[in-house]
């Protein structure tokens, strides 16, 4: 390596560094708002002409070449068909005359920004995919299978209907078991796992927007917001949950299942570092 | 329904004396062989009758320098050479390099656009057929796999 | 039945522009099911025609190596407010699916 490119690389870790230590300070001042600020100071710090906005395009608001392809494929985007499925299977009435929107208000208010949210009654971080299978079971329908095209239909349509709502995730402070989920959800992301001893933050933080091999890192920051994803690798939909399997899997460890404790708390702390930023799903990647 | 249709375009296929029909049902014949062959200049010649083409710069091919990912790589090819007759997508390193032909009809304009796979980095030539004969450009795409998202 | 197929048009003065998204796996026959191991096979469309009130505007050939759920995107000319465009495709298993819309 360059003399240069030693002296910026060592900058970017100790920047990162001091990301992590003031993140991971237990300490009654550091609370989730400071994480998030910390968090969106580092992006805005290492890439100071994007707008924050922007973030929500993930590596798009990076690479140019890619942003072009992406910008090409949202001509006519592959998810309008899980959008147009989505919306069919939310206007079907159940067996007993209800319809998901009796469950939650009406999609046109938005139900999408709601979540995730936490789940007092229940003292869990819930998710919508989490809250659409509430809904069938309370109106004595099976599950949907989390990773189903079914499920992944039903919250395109709810992401498309939300575009433009602010991410506003909440972490209510007469709840200690909220905040706990959030702190859980942090740890994850900053604990190294795996055969290769990757953390989120290690690739998503520390080496964001270098090569992985061919890919290139995009931010955790805006990476919520475009969720569920039409992947061209797999000519399908996908949710936030499968994209952490995916990676748990890419550093070599075995993943959680979909809507465990561990990716509900992680979907909850990447949120939340979200906050502010518009939804803009469902979306298209690679 | 479906058998008919077919049967019908099959029967255009065996007609000999293809010249008194219409454009249209001329047309209607998927060039088999062209995109059978796993080489480029055979499926060209299939296609074309030679694999000889004059390279133009009146041919804008837009494509990625390096694909997301080789299943969606989006291709917009158009040009300001007259009386086109045809705009073909051919990737020589893909197995079966002839990937799509448009044929242009009366008012038709030589602009289109599409998705493709590559299987591997290779040239894309965007080659127009006019009736003063072949055309071409190309450009290489690169298509790699592996890391976090591939 | 003509959600497998969608159309976006576009008049400016007589010229149409039309993209189309039609949904189809287009297998190319030699990628093996993850679950059995054999290979699945090749299902793809083969031909797209686009007629203007009847008159053909664009034939298509596909290999299988146009994407999984087809993007196509051309112009014409010729066109006015309140053609009807309609669009079929036939594949190598002798499906076809067709889908027509208005103009302007």
């Amino acid at each position: 390596m360059q003399a240069g490119s030693r002296t910026i690389h060592t900058k970017r870790i100790a920047v990162g560094l001091l990301l992590a230590i003031a993140l991971l300070q237990q300490t009654a001042l550091a609370g989730p708002e400071d994480d998030r600020k910390a968090f969106v100071a580092f992006y805005q710090s290492r890439f100071p002409d994007i707008p924050l906005q922007e973030f929500a395009n993930g590596i798009y608001a990076i690479d140019a070449d890619a942003r072009q392809q992406w910008q090409d494929i949202e001509e006519f985007p592959p998810y309008e068909f899980a959008i147009d499925q989505g919306t069919a299977l939310w206007a079907e009435r159940f067996a007993n005359g209800s319809t998901y929107s009796d469950c939650f208000a009406s999609p046109t208010a938005g139900i999408r920004q709601l979540f995730p949210r936490w789940d007092a009654d229940h003292e869990r971080v819930e998710t919508l995919e989490l809250a659409i299978n509430e809904c069938r079971l309370d109106n004595d329908l099976p599950d949907l299978e989390y990773g189903s095209d079914e499920l992944a239909s039903i919250t395109a349509y709810l992401a498309f209907e939300a575009r433009g709502r602010l991410v506003d995730v909440q972490i209510p402070d007469d709840d200690p078991g909220a905040l706990a989920a959030y702190e859980a959800g942090k740890q994850f992301y900053y604990t190294k796992r795996g055969q290769l001893n990757f953390a989120c933050y290690d690739c998503h933080v520390l080496s964001v927007s270098q090569y992985v091999r061919a890919d290139r890192l995009g931010p955790s920051l805006g990476h919520p917001t475009h969720f569920p994803v039409y992947r061209s690798k797999l000519g399908g939909m996908i949710s936030l949950q499968q994209r952490f399997s995916g990676c748990v899997r890419d550093v070599r460890a075995k993943p959680f299942a979909l809507q465990s404790e561990e990716f509900r708390n992680l979907e909850y702390f990447l949120n939340y570092m979200s906050n502010g930023l518009e939804l803009n799903g469902p979306g298209a990647r690679k | 329904m479906q058998t008919s249709k077919r049967i019908l375009l099959k029967g255009i296929a065996a007609l000999g004396a293809l010249a008194v029909l219409p454009r249209a049902a001329l047309a209607a014949v998927w060039p088999t062989a062209a995109f059978s062959s796993t080489v480029a200049k055979q499926a060209m010649t299939e296609l074309f009758g030679t694999d000889q083409t004059t390279p133009s710069d009146q041919i804008v091919l837009r494509i990625p320098e390096i694909a997301e990912n080789g299943a969606v790589v989006p291709v917009s090819i158009s040009t300001t050479i007259e009386n086109v007759e045809s705009i073909s997508i051919v990737v020589p390193k893909n197995p079966r390099p002839l990937v799509a032909n448009f044929e242009m009809l009366p008012g038709t304009l030589a602009d289109v656009s599409c998705r493709i796979k590559m299987g591997e980095t290779s040239d894309v030539m965007a080659v127009v057929k006019t009736d003063a004969g072949l055309f071409s450009t190309a450009k290489e795409v690169k298509v790699t796999i592996g890391g976090c998202g591939g | 039945m003509a959600s497998n197929i969608k159309i976006k048009a576009t008049l400016s003065g007589d010229v149409a522009q039309i993209k189309s998204l039609m949904m189809h796996p287009m297998e190319t026959g030699t990628r093996k099911d993850a679950d059995t191991g054999e290979l699945v096979p090749a299902h793809h469309i083969t031909q797209l025609i686009f007629e203007n009130n009847g008159t053909p505007v664009m034939i298509a050939n596909f290999s299988t190596a146009v994407s999984k759920n087809p993007y196509f995107s051309f112009s014409f000319r010729g066109a006015k407010a309140g053609d009807t465009l309609k669009v079929r495709w036939v594949d190598n298993l002798g499906a076809s699916e067709e889908f027509e819309t208005a103009l302007g």
